[in-house]
């Protein structure tokens, strides 16, 4: 099954892939942008098919440099940051929380 | 008050600041004014700072040396003017990651490593420019505009930290802090002429640092020499329990073994690193060679065949990674909001107007890479190259105890040369991303000079946690220049 996903590394990039991966990353390009990103995303990902030819089917992936995993401190209370120096930060704040725009009823 | 003494007299170096001014001989304030001073008079040129800190840094400085006066120790970093890079929070002082998305905000806590500097007595003058999110090898990319080299204005400091490199090049500051993801402190540092380190992995916190790629983000000095790197990175390593991945060791200790030398130092030669370096960095990569041999070293033959395929692994996770990260920048909790009438209007409105087109590419080819049906392609691929370089580089080690090799193919190009081909941009980075991805410490020390009487920088490289023996090389091949 791998053996057939890697194929897809040498494949260029569709616009309307462009275009999907684009609102998945919540980014609005023109049509212009759109046509740019088409095409150096496919340069890119030209460059990047120099992985096809590894056989890599022994190989673990690596995640991270290095091997620790769940890091835990002493369960004991500790300051945290003030909520209302946080609040400042933020762009609308209303009654100790953060004020954002209508969430339901207005979605496509 | 005596009389101030001339810009001549003052120390210049991290080690002869804190020296002189924890033994009363200059004061912070005259250190600081000196530093002050070249920034008014070159800053519009160069363009190295976001903000500059004039009046808190003059009242740090007074501070200092009343500590002094008192016979309190300020520190091991006493009255050292020092520049951090405009991606490491500062708390109640603008951090933007020269980005407009994040303009306006202030961090409502600091970067340990900012907190660790200000113990050891040094002196924030500024925050430095970046390519917006430290992407980028030219600081061209920035929502502020471009930094300029010190050594020719029409030549970029290299990036992301080019403005960090050219403070310290420029006489802005006696020592900054860069962060490094692909080669963002050993890049720019060899284009400027100075020394760049990236440590070891979770050698120094990254709690604080505005995360791009947070299984490769470490942050770095820059200095004009090896030893001032040295004390600056004892000062800001050693475990720190706000950062999960930082290793439960004490600071490093360096600055004692710099004067050891490279006798029976094993150097590798990597036969097989991929081409690309101009023929004048080349030579320079040879006469270090040459000269660590004529200190003592022994140099031997390594391969490292993967070495080559760290620019795709790169250009792959580093991307993945940094969508994931950027995914909080929505308007909601900090820095800048385009209204619209929902949420999901509100987010894509604030991100197609905070992000610079570079930070939008990254942001598309990383979400592109994670994608369903394209994961495993891509994503996995690139994590398994990942471990392989780092078995070659392990094999490599076997038989040399550092590696050298250069920081940047060539010297410092010119503002635009690459900013429309973002892969030309991209390949700047080829000799510095695998240690990026292993996780293991480099540096880069300037040797000599290349094309147009431009800096050269030679990257030493050194297996995780061996900080002490790439220093011992760097600090050779500086007295090998010097002489």
């Amino acid at each position: 099954m791998r053996a057939v996903a890697w194929l897809f590394v040498s494949d260029r990039i569709t616009p309307e892939a462009v275009a999907k991966v684009a609102k998945l990353a919540r980014l609005s390009l023109s049509d212009d942008e759109l046509d740019q990103a088409t095409h150096q995303l496919s340069a890119m990902l030209d460059h990047f098919a120099d992985i096809d030819a590894l056989d890599l089917d022994d190989v673990e992936p690596m995640t991270h440099p290095t091997p620790i995993a769940n890091v835990m401190r002493e369960d004991i209370e500790m300051d945290c940051l003030d909520r209302d120096e946080v609040l400042a930060a933020a762009p609308a704040a209303e009654d100790g929380r953060f004020r954002v725009p209508p969430i339901l009823g207005l979605d496509d | 008050m005596s009389d101030s003494p001339s810009a001549a007299e003052l120390p210049t170096s991290v080690g002869d600041i804190a020296w002189s001014v924890r033994n009363n001989i200059t004061s912070a304030a005259d250190v600081l004014e000196r530093h002050l001073a070249t920034i008014d008079e070159r800053e519009g040129d160069i363009h190295a700072f976001n903000l500059v800190l004039a009046d808190e840094a003059r009242a740090r400085a007074a501070e200092i040396d009343d500590a002094v006066t008192v016979g309190r120790d300020p520190g091991p970093l006493a009255g050292v003017p020092i520049a951090l890079k405009d991606n490491l929070c500062t708390q109640g002082i603008p951090t933007t990651c020269s980005s407009k998305i994040l303009d306006g905000w202030r961090p409502p806590y600091d970067a340990t490593v900012v907190t660790r500097l200000r113990d050891a007595g040094a002196i924030v003058v500024g925050k430095t420019n970046l390519d917006e999110f430290a992407m980028g090898s030219s600081t061209e990319n920035s929502a502020f505009g471009a930094t300029r080299n010190p050594h020719d204005i029409s030549r970029v400091p290299g990036g992301s930290s080019g403005g960090s490199a050219a403070a310290v090049a420029a006489g802005f500051a006696a020592a900054s802090l860069g962060s490094d993801t692909g080669g963002s402190i050993r890049q720019p540092a060899a284009l400027c002429g100075v020394v760049g380190v990236k440590p070891t992995y979770g050698a120094v916190s990254r709690y604080g640092l505005v995360a791009f790629a947070s299984s490769l983000d470490q942050i770095g000095p820059f200095t004009h020499d090896v030893a001032d790197a040295a004390l600056v990175l004892e000062a800001i390593s050693g475990h720190d329990q706000m950062d999960s991945t930082s290793i439960r060791q004490g600071p490093l200790h360096l600055s004692r073994q710099l004067d050891m030398g490279v006798a029976g130092l094993r150097v590798g030669r990597i036969t097989d690193l991929p081409e690309g370096a101009s023929p004048d960095v080349a030579a320079r990569l040879d006469e270090a060679f040459d000269a660590l041999r004529d200190a003592g070293a022994e140099i031997v033959d390594v391969e490292v065949p993967a070495f080559g395929y760290g620019l795709t692994a790169y250009y792959l996770i580093a991307p993945a990674e940094a969508s994931s990260n950027l995914a909080r920048y929505d308007g909601v909790r900090f820095g800048h909001r385009v209204e619209a009438p929902d949420t999901n209007a509100m987010y894509m409105a604030t991100r197609t107007d905070g992000f610079g087109a570079e930070v939008k590419r990254r942001i598309m080819l990383g979400t592109y890479a994670l994608s369903a049906g394209y994961y495993d392609a891509y994503y996995g691929r690139a994590l398994r190259v990942r471990r392989r370089i780092a078995a070659d580089f392990a094999a490599a080690y076997e038989r040399a105890d550092v590696l050298l090799t250069p920081a940047s193919p060539t010297v410092a190009f010119h503002l635009g040369d690459k900013t429309s081909d973002p892969m030309s941009m991209y390949l700047c980075d080829t000799y510095t991303i695998p240690s990026n991805l292993t996780g293991d410490p480099a540096l880069s020390v300037p040797f000599g000079t290349g094309d147009d009487g431009l800096p050269v920088g030679v990257q030493v490289l050194a297996p995780a946690l061996e900080e002490s023996r790439m220093f011992r090389t760097a600090a050779e091949l500086e007295r090998r220049v010097r002489k």
